[in-house]
Parts: structure tokens; sequence; C-alpha cells
């Protein structure tokens, strides 16, 4: 295995000029990866304490909102979610193991999984504008503080958006690596992106792990 | 560290600036030395721009009526002030330019860790730029640097979306920045340089990044939702709609708190080289000054209630905020004292760097310490919103930041363009700084207390001379900014060649020629000792 490092690490292009080798390479990337999570995390983090605050405050509108969001669509979207999770996993394995066809499947499945979700997402909100649930563009709610609902329907669009869109740039990284992938340029050697996208997948994934409960199941029938 | 002093030459045949020409190979340039250069020229233009807009308010108040502008007028000049300032020349100041330079430099590393995403980040800072710069040319923007809601939100009729969006955009420049100096300090120090015999500019800012990394992301979401409130009529933090104004306040100075000190710990990182450097001497008590930096970032976290105490938040919160806002105090006193303790007894030359870093230990002082005044409940509500407030942070942003942003630039110069630029001119020009800074704004220290609010293109008769005094000083200030600029430029192309070592200095960026190869180092260094070895260095 260390001959065949050596070999890759000398090809050139392979390391990149500034740094001195493949491992030292390899903790920068894992290590920006990580960081760049942690600015994710600050990020989501203040749309959840927002929310955590008017959900406090309004808990009563909140929890008879959140019998208006779809149970069903919410929990099989927490199952596609959690098992694309699964197969990016096995990519990433298949990529250690110099598997390219696991690989190249792995990715397919993932990318799959990601565009079942979405899909569902989005008829999810097409739900919502047809029960007149968007504020600012078409909302009503007779059953009780409009106002306060509004605020719960504009957290869940724009925290579940902000997933969404997460996940539509996760799928455009998995079609990159997957071209990549193609060409055979992931091994036992080398796979840092496939490791990388992985990561972030997993993040991705987590996100929506806290957003289900705390939209779908908290306070609902209350 | 030492050996190669003899091989490197006074002039090197090919560096970092003429390895190639042509716009191309600096504008997809990855050499975080060329980005620097970038960088110093869109913020040196932003700073301009920022104090143009000074410049009209200071003339509006140099008589009591509203005569030469309008109020909205003014309200779009100080807001434009603001925002280019703070978002577009404070926050990049130092770290996008000489961090840039000199991160991979001090720690003997050829590069940052990711030189595309560095180039990358100069575009998004420009992106962001152009968007604000559109929103001035299309009008303005009225809220103040703040953005508070729902003046912002609901009623203000300016572009208020498109200033949001560049800063937005703007900030994720930073934190790409941010992220390439943890990484790199982290992954791609030279053989030999533990952490405790990194420069502590690097310390520095390594703290600085830490506060980017995990404030920037808060502020984007906060800006991103007051967008999403004043496009579709959401009522977030609208209190007409249910929503609570003073949750953004928080979510704000969570960020914007912190944001002084990304400000100003780039720039006590290069006090700490320029005072080690000019008094010949080790930096006193290194491990101090390091983790005072870290304190700093940590502290600082805790401490953005302060802005809020006549905001209507709990007064047991202000009570612990203000608490907190003094504990702040201690590690920055520490710099300061250890500072003073290394110029005593040094065999201390006053060249222009230190006399930019005395001017900044002063400053900062008296911006540090009326910082206590507003950390203390019953004194802020006196004077909260008046001049008083607008003196204290100018001494910590222009006192403090900016002359340690030019005392680094001058330091740095040599390395940077290879020339010395001239003396003469730059003493005289730091000494301008220094008399036009303190007599634009020691007077608003004394309008402040005497109730002048900040924000008004009008005031009664009696604060005119103090008005008028603050104006002076500003054109002062303003001559001073002017005349380094132009004998900078001048140096580049008529000073005498520096030599790899001016200072004679031990740091790692002095030991390779000036202007640096692209790759920095004929090769990688090894560090056997302390980076501010220079009493070792006099005994030969």
């Amino acid at each position: 295995m260390i001959t065949e490092r050596e070999a890759v690490a000398e090809t050139p292009g392979a390391v990149a000029h500034q740094f001195d080798d493949f491992a030292q390479q390899h903790e920068a990337s894992t290590l920006g990866m990580w960081t760049f999570l942690v600015t994710e995390i600050m990020f989501f983090g203040g749309m959840f304490l927002g929310y955590a605050i008017y959900r406090s405050a309004y808990a009563e509108v909140f929890g008879h909102a959140s019998n208006h969001l779809d149970i069903v669509l919410g929990t099989v979207n927490t199952a596609v979610l959690i098992a694309s999770s699964l197969t990016v996993a096995l990519a990433v394995h298949a990529a250690q193991e110099s598997k390219r066809r696991a690989l190249l499947f792995f990715l397919a499945l993932t990318v799959v999984l990601g565009l079942v979700f979405l899909g569902i997402k989005f008829t999810e909100y097409y739900h919502k504008y047809e029960e007149n649930l968007i504020p600012g563009w078409r909302f009503q709610y007779p059953e009780g503080n409009a106002h306060h609902a509004a605020i719960f329907f504009s957290f869940y669009f724009a925290m579940t958006g902000m997933h969404a869109l997460h996940m539509i740039i996760g799928i455009g990284m998995f079609l990159v690596l997957g071209v990549a992938a193609w060409k055979g340029r992931y091994s036992a050697v080398y796979y840092t992106p496939v490791e990388l996208a992985g990561l972030y997948w997993h993040f991705v994934d987590i996100v929506w792990i806290f957003l289900f409960p705390l939209f779908y199941l908290l306070g609902r029938h209350s | 560290m030492k050996a190669e002093k003899l091989d490197i030459p006074l002039q090197p045949r090919i560096h970092y600036l003429n390895v190639n020409y042509g716009i191309k190979s600096w504008l997809l340039t990855t050499d975080h030395k060329r980005i620097a250069l970038l960088y110093l020229g869109s913020i040196t233009f932003m700073f301009f721009i920022g104090g143009a807009a000074a410049v009209l308010f200071r003339l509006e108040l140099m008589t009591p009526p509203g005569d030469l502008v309008i109020s909205e007028t003014y309200n779009k000049l100080f807001s434009l002030h603001g925002i280019v300032m703070v978002f577009f020349f404070l926050i990049p100041s130092i770290p996008a330019t000489l961090g840039n330079f000199l991160v991979p430099m001090m720690i003997g590393a050829r590069d940052l860790a990711f030189p595309r995403l560095n180039l990358a980040s100069w575009y998004l800072f420009v992106a962001g730029a152009l968007f604000t710069l559109g929103a001035i040319l299309a009008g303005g923007v009225d809220t103040g640097w703040t953005f508070y809601t729902p003046y912002s939100s609901v009623y203000s009729n300016t572009f208020v979306v498109a200033t949001i969006v560049g800063v937005f955009i703007a900030g994720f420049s930073s934190i790409l920045t941010a992220l390439n100096f943890i990484v790199t300090i982290h992954t791609m120090r030279a053989p030999g340089l533990t952490w405790f015999r990194l420069p502590l500019f690097i310390w520095a800012h390594y703290a600085t990044s830490l506060i980017i990394i995990l404030g920037t992301p808060v502020v984007a979401i906060t800006l991103t939702l007051v967008v999403l409130e004043r496009v579709f009529r959401l009522g977030i933090f609208n209190p007409a709609l249910g929503g609570d104004p003073i949750l953004f306040q928080h979510l704000f100075w969570f960020y914007s708190h912190p944001a002084v000190y990304i400000m100003i710990l780039p720039a006590m990182g290069v006090i700490s080289e320029v005072v080690t450097c000019f008094s010949r001497k080790r930096i006193f008590s290194y491990r101090f000054v390091a983790f005072a930096s870290v304190a700093i970032a940590v502290l600082g976290f805790l401490v953005w209630g302060h802005h809020m105490f006549v905001s209507g938040q709990s007064v047991y919160a202000s009570m612990i905020f203000s608490l907190l806002s003094m504990l702040v105090a201690i590690p920055s006193a520490v710099k300061v004292f250890n500072w003073t303790a290394t110029l005593y007894k040094g065999s201390v030359i006053y060249q222009t760097p230190l006399l930019y870093g005395l001017g900044f230990i002063g400053l900062f002082t008296i911006g540090g310490l009326t910082g206590i005044f507003l950390a203390s409940l019953g004194l802020d509500v006196h004077v909260h919103d008046t001049y008083f407030v607008v003196a204290h942070f100018h001494y910590i942003m222009v006192g403090g930041a900016l002359m340690g942003y030019l005392g680094g630039l001058h330091y740095w110069w040599p390395k940077i363009s290879g020339k010395v630029y001239p003396e003469g001119w730059a003493k005289f020009a730091a000494l301008v700084v220094f008399i036009g800074f303190n007599l634009t704004f020691f007077p608003q220290f004394v309008l402040g207390y005497l109730g002048m609010p900040r924000r008004y293109h009008a005031y009664p008769d009696e604060f005119q001379v103090l008005n008028v005094m603050s104006s002076a000083g500003a054109s002062i200030l303003g001559v001073g900014y002017i005349i380094p600029m132009i004998y900078l430029i001048w140096s580049m192309r008529y000073g005498k060649a520096a030599g790899p070592n001016p200072w004679d200095s031990p740091g790692l960026e002095w030991q390779t020629p000036s202007p640096p190869p692209t790759d920095n180092f004929e090769r990688t260094p090894t560090v056997t000792r302390d980076v501010y070895d220079y009493g070792e260095r006099g005994r030969g």
C-alpha cells in the first residue's frame, strides 16, 4: 500500500504544490470541511434559536399550527434521508476499497434518494400553497392568532427551504463526484473528496433530524 | 532560521511580483501574496469611499442647522460610512492584506492551505462591494450599519435588500479567509515551529479566525431573515405582526460585538511584532499575550448585551452583560501592560511602525477605558446613543485598528514591495494622523457627555465649537491618509532596494528575499528557536 501511495504522490498534480505530502493534504482538507461545518451549525443555529424563542412564546399557536404539517410525508422523508446517509457511507467505503462500480452505484442511489426527498418536500410545499399557508403570499389562518401562526410557517419555510437548498448543493456535488468516479479518479489511495462530501451530507441529514421533531412532532394535537 | 542570511540577494531577479505579467496573471492568481495585494487595492478603494461620506457629513456638522444636506441625505451618508468602513474596510483590513501575505510566510509555508478558495474569497468580496456600491448609486440606504428592525424590514424606503445582499456576500468572503487561516496554521507549520514558537501575529489571526467562523454565519442568517421579512412581509422581527425586534438586536450583536474584536485583534498582533522589533527585545511574557488573544475571542462572545442596556432586555441580563464586558478589559489590559513592559529598558528605535505602535497603545487605552464607562449600567444610560459612544468606538477602530493597519503596512512594506519607504515623510504622516485623529474624536467625547445625540444632522448652537474642532481634525486626518498612499506607491518605483531583512528581525518572513519568490522560501525552513530572539542576535 505504501508504495502505491508513494507512486501516486509522485505523479504530477496529485499533491497540490503548497503541501508536502498526501497526508498533510488530506489532514488540511478534512479540517477545512469540519471548520466549514462549524460555520453551518452557527448558520442554522440562528434560525433554531429564533424558532425556539417563538415556540416558547407562542406555544399554543405553534402546537396547533404544526397539525397542518403532513406527518406521513414527513416521516417518509426522514426515512428516505436516513437511508441516503447509509448509501453515502457505503459510497465512501466503496471508494476506500477501490471498488469503482460500487462507488458509482451508491453515489447514484444517494442522488436518487436526495431527489425523492426533494420531490416529497415540494409536494408538501404545494399542499401548503393550496391550504393558503404561505406567509406573505397566500396566508389565511382562521383557527387562531394568524400573526403567530404566520411566524411558525415563516420559520418552517425558511428552515426547511434552507435545508432543501443544502440538499440541492449536495446533489450537485455528488453528480460532480460521479463524473470523476466514472473516470476512475478515486481509489484506496485518494478518496478525500468522496469522504468530505459524505461528511457534508451527514451534516445536512442531522439538520433534518432536528427539524423533523421540532416542526412535525412537538406539541402536536395540543 | 539564521544561517541562510548571507546567501540572500539584496534584490532578487525573479520574485512574486515579476514572475509573470498581464491582467490575467493577477486576476487568476492563486498566490497568497498577490491576492493580498488585490485585497489591498480593493479595501483602499472602499476606504476612500467611506471616507468621502465622512467628509460630507463632517462638513454638514460645521454649522448647527441642517444646511448642506437634508436629514434623509445625512442618514444615508452616515449609513454608507458605517457599512463601508465596517464590512468592507475594517473587517478585511489586516487579515485579508497583511494576514494573507504573512500567515504562510511566518509559518514557513509555500501558500495557504486552499489557494483557490483564497482567490474565491477576493471575488466574493468584490461582488459584495459591487452590490453595496450599486445600492449607493441607486439611491443609498438609511438604516445605519446596524439595520435595526422593523425600520429596515418594514419602513425604510431605501435600498436595504441590495445593501444586505452585498454585506452577506462579503461575510462569506471573510469566512473563507478565516477557514483558510485556521487550516493553514494547524496543518502547515514548518518543522520545529511549535504553537508556542508562533509569532503573536499568528496567534492574533488564529483568534480572529475563530470569531469569524463562529460569528459571521449568525449575522448572515439574521440579515437573510431581514431580507425575507422585507420581501415577503413576514413578521419575524416586526412587533406589529407578533415578532420581536429585540431578538434581531440579540442576533445582530452576537456577531457585531465580536466583530469589534475581528477588527482589533489582528492590529494587536501587528503591535506585538512591531513593539518587540523596535525595542530589540523579547516580548514580555509571550504566553500571556498569546492567551490574551484567545481570551478576548472567547469573552468577546459573551458581552453583546451591553449594546442593549436601554432596549428593554431583562435588567438581570444587563447586569451580567455589564460584568462580563468588564472582564474583557483584563486580557486587553494584559496586552497593553506587556507591550509597555517590552518597551521598558529596550533599545527603542523610533521608526515609523513603532510610532504607529505607540499611537495604538495610547489611543487603544483611551478607547478601552471609555469602554468600561459604557459597560457600566448607570453611566451607559446617560451616554447611550450620544457622541460619547461614537468617540469611544472610533478610538478603538481608528485609533486602534487603523493605526495598527498603517503601522503593519509600513513595517512589512519592505517585504511586500522590496523597497524602502521614505522614512521622513512616513514619520510626518504618522504625526499628522495622530494629531488629526485626536482633534477629530476627542471633542466628541465631550460632546457626547454634554448630551449631543449621534445620527442628527442639526444641533443646538452651543455644540458648534466642538463640532468645528472635530471637522477640522477630520480634514487633517484625511491629509494624513493621503500622504502614505502617495509615497508608498512612489516607493514601489523609486524607492531604494530594502534587502531581505531591513529591520534585522528573526521572524521567518524576513529570512527570504524581498520581495519573496512565489513559493516564499528556497527550501522549507527548520525552526530551532524562539521567534522574538532579539537578545541573542545582539550578542552574536
